[in-house]
């Protein structure tokens, strides 16, 4: 094979290399030393260095070979230096050439030299010094040659434009991680918000305070179980915090009556639902069908529920986790007029009311995720500390809630097998 | 016995010299592991290295710039190196690129010993 042949072979496979390199993901600083080994390597030369800067001051080596690693500390360059690479006129500079115009290399002259520094070149991206290079000279021993020159040439822009994409995407990263932490400031306070609200809810009724909160954790608790999301479990929260925002507009002699109340507080009262859509339509939540899931939380699987009378399969999922959280927590709850039921008795109502009133799935997450706590396979003990430690003690209470999922399980593969 | 080290480079030493194998394909990965073999051995008090590419088809750019890195290494030990057994095609871009004017290119194994021989070695003294 001719010699220049090979030599063309040899550095084709060198800038196809290089390519690959700079096109990659990995590691910023083993990119830059590959492609400084592949430069080194073209045309033999026995050492290098590629050092980068974002503008006058300190360069930074990223790349060193051949020389010590401490030998290019402290090197720096000035603004009139930078505005010399920047016009245009001065692409590679040979150190020895006395009569070069480039103030960098006539600063640094004897210096480079004594490091075995022949060649400095820039690199120069979009009108930016990303960097130079530094090279040291050919091991043949032979001058550079014009077609050095253009492969070195070629080579150096391949690797400046390597340095400035990594910066791009340092910035980009930055950007994104500032953003990130900003719509995580925004979350919170929407959180904090929307937790205040539900106190202000709760407020106005003297005998439910806290249920808002409680609803939110118990519907958290529900849709973790059933394996949604993570994004999902925090909508479904939201959506329990806010499920009573109606009661915002009903009578607060209506809320707080000690007794069972009339035909017409109760219709007042049942406009809640309603009047939370209302309330919670026009704000643009993060998580999806807020406004739904408070619209529908007194939906009755039969149809009986209000205040649309929609039945099983019309009724949102949301809206059926928070109707059974806001019912357990009524349940589990001391009322004006009577006292909170017993964990059996609960666990009776649930049973009953499965398949007409509440989902029967639902109601088994929400029993598996009890019986988890119980049983003491979660770390935290939410629903205890909500509940009150007594209140889930004893043995009893395991049987109860195994019973519970086992029947309504057969219920939901009978019901399966049916269809 | 030729044994691994630093990974799978082969190595075995004869007397003061330690003679590498250069593997197949001498890029980045292989490239690299040759060159902390070559220091390994030097620190362990080698004075000559014999890098053997009897099985080297090809030798790309990172390939020569290590190679000038372990001479560049060896000279400053005042150790000696020779490869042997290098292919034509190897040894034609070892010329064109003048890595030949720092290195002795040998046959075989046998010959780079010989030829190490030749020449006194005399300890460095750092």
């Amino acid at each position: 094979m001719e010699p220049s042949t090979q030599k063309l072979i040899h550095t084709f496979g060198a800038l196809a290399d290089l390519g690959q390199e700079i096109a990659g993901t990995g590691d910023f600083t083993e990119m830059v030393r590959t492609s400084m080994h592949l430069l080194l390597g073209t045309l033999a030369l026995r050492r290098g260095a590629v050092v980068e800067c974002s503008g006058p001051g300190p360069l930074r080596c990223v790349a060193i070979w051949g020389l010590d690693d401490q030998s290019l500390n402290g090197f720096q360059i000035d603004e009139a230096e930078m505005e010399c690479f920047l016009g245009g006129e001065i692409t590679e500079s040979l150190v020895r050439n006395t009569a070069t115009r480039n103030v960098f290399v006539n600063r640094q002259r004897e210096r480079l030299v004594n490091e075995g520094i022949e060649l400095v070149m820039p690199m120069i991206v979009r009108g930016e010094v990303t960097g130079l290079v530094l090279l040291g000279g050919k091991a043949s021993g032979e001058d550079f040659s014009n077609d050095d020159f253009e492969t070195i040439r070629a080579m150096v822009r391949h690797i400046g434009v390597g340095i400035h994409t990594h910066r791009l995407l340092e910035q980009l990263a930055q950007r994104a991680e500032e953003n990130r932490k900003l719509y995580d400031d925004l979350r919170t306070i929407y959180r904090d918000t929307v937790r205040a609200f539900a106190a202000a809810i709760d407020i106005k009724d003297k005998y439910t305070q806290g249920h808002s909160e409680r609803v939110g954790k118990y519907s958290e608790i529900i849709a973790r179980e059933m394996g949604w999301s993570e994004e999902e479990v925090e909508g479904i929260q939201i959506a329990g915090y806010l499920h009573d925002i109606g009661k915002l507009i009903v009578d607060r002699d209506i809320i707080n009556a000690p007794y069972y109340i009339d035909a017409k507080s109760s219709s007042e009262l049942n406009r809640h639902p309603n009047a939370g859509y209302e309330i919670l339509a026009p704000i643009s939540h993060p998580y999806a069908d807020i406004p739904l899931m408070a619209k529908h939380h007194h939906e009755r699987l039969d149809g009986r529920g209000y205040p649309d009378g929609l039945t099983d399969q019309q009724i949102p999922i949301g809206a059926k986790i928070v109707s059974l959280a806001d019912s357990f927590d009524a349940m589990t709850t001391d009322r004006p007029y009577r006292r909170r039921r017993s964990f059996e008795d609960v666990v009776v109502d649930l049973r009953e009311n499965s398949g007409t009133q509440f989902d029967g799935k639902v109601v088994t997450a929400f029993a598996r995720a009890i019986l988890k706590e119980v049983k003491g396979e979660t770390k935290e003990r939410r629903v205890t500390k909500m509940l009150g430690k007594s209140y889930l003690e004893g043995e009893q209470v395991k049987t109860l809630l195994a019973d519970l999922i086992t029947d309504l399980e057969g219920v939901s593969q009978a019901k399966a097998q049916s269809l | 016995m030729d044994t691994p080290s630093g990974g799978q480079v082969r190595s075995h030493c004869v007397g003061t010299a330690a003679v590498i194998y250069a593997g197949d394909y001498l890029n980045k990965l292989s490239g690299e592991k040759i060159e902390r073999e070559c220091r390994r051995q030097l620190i362990g008090g080698c004075r000559a290295l014999i890098i053997d590419f009897s099985d080297t088809k090809l030798v790309n750019s990172i390939g020569i710039s290590i190679l000038l890195g372990i001479i560049d290494v060896a000279e400053k030990s005042g150790a000696r190196i020779v490869f042997s057994e290098v292919n034509n095609q190897t040894v034609q871009l070892f010329e064109m690129l003048g890595l030949t004017r720092h290195v002795v290119l040998a046959k075989d194994e046998g010959e780079a010993l010989l030829n190490l021989s030749r020449f006194e070695t005399t300890p460095v003294v750092h």
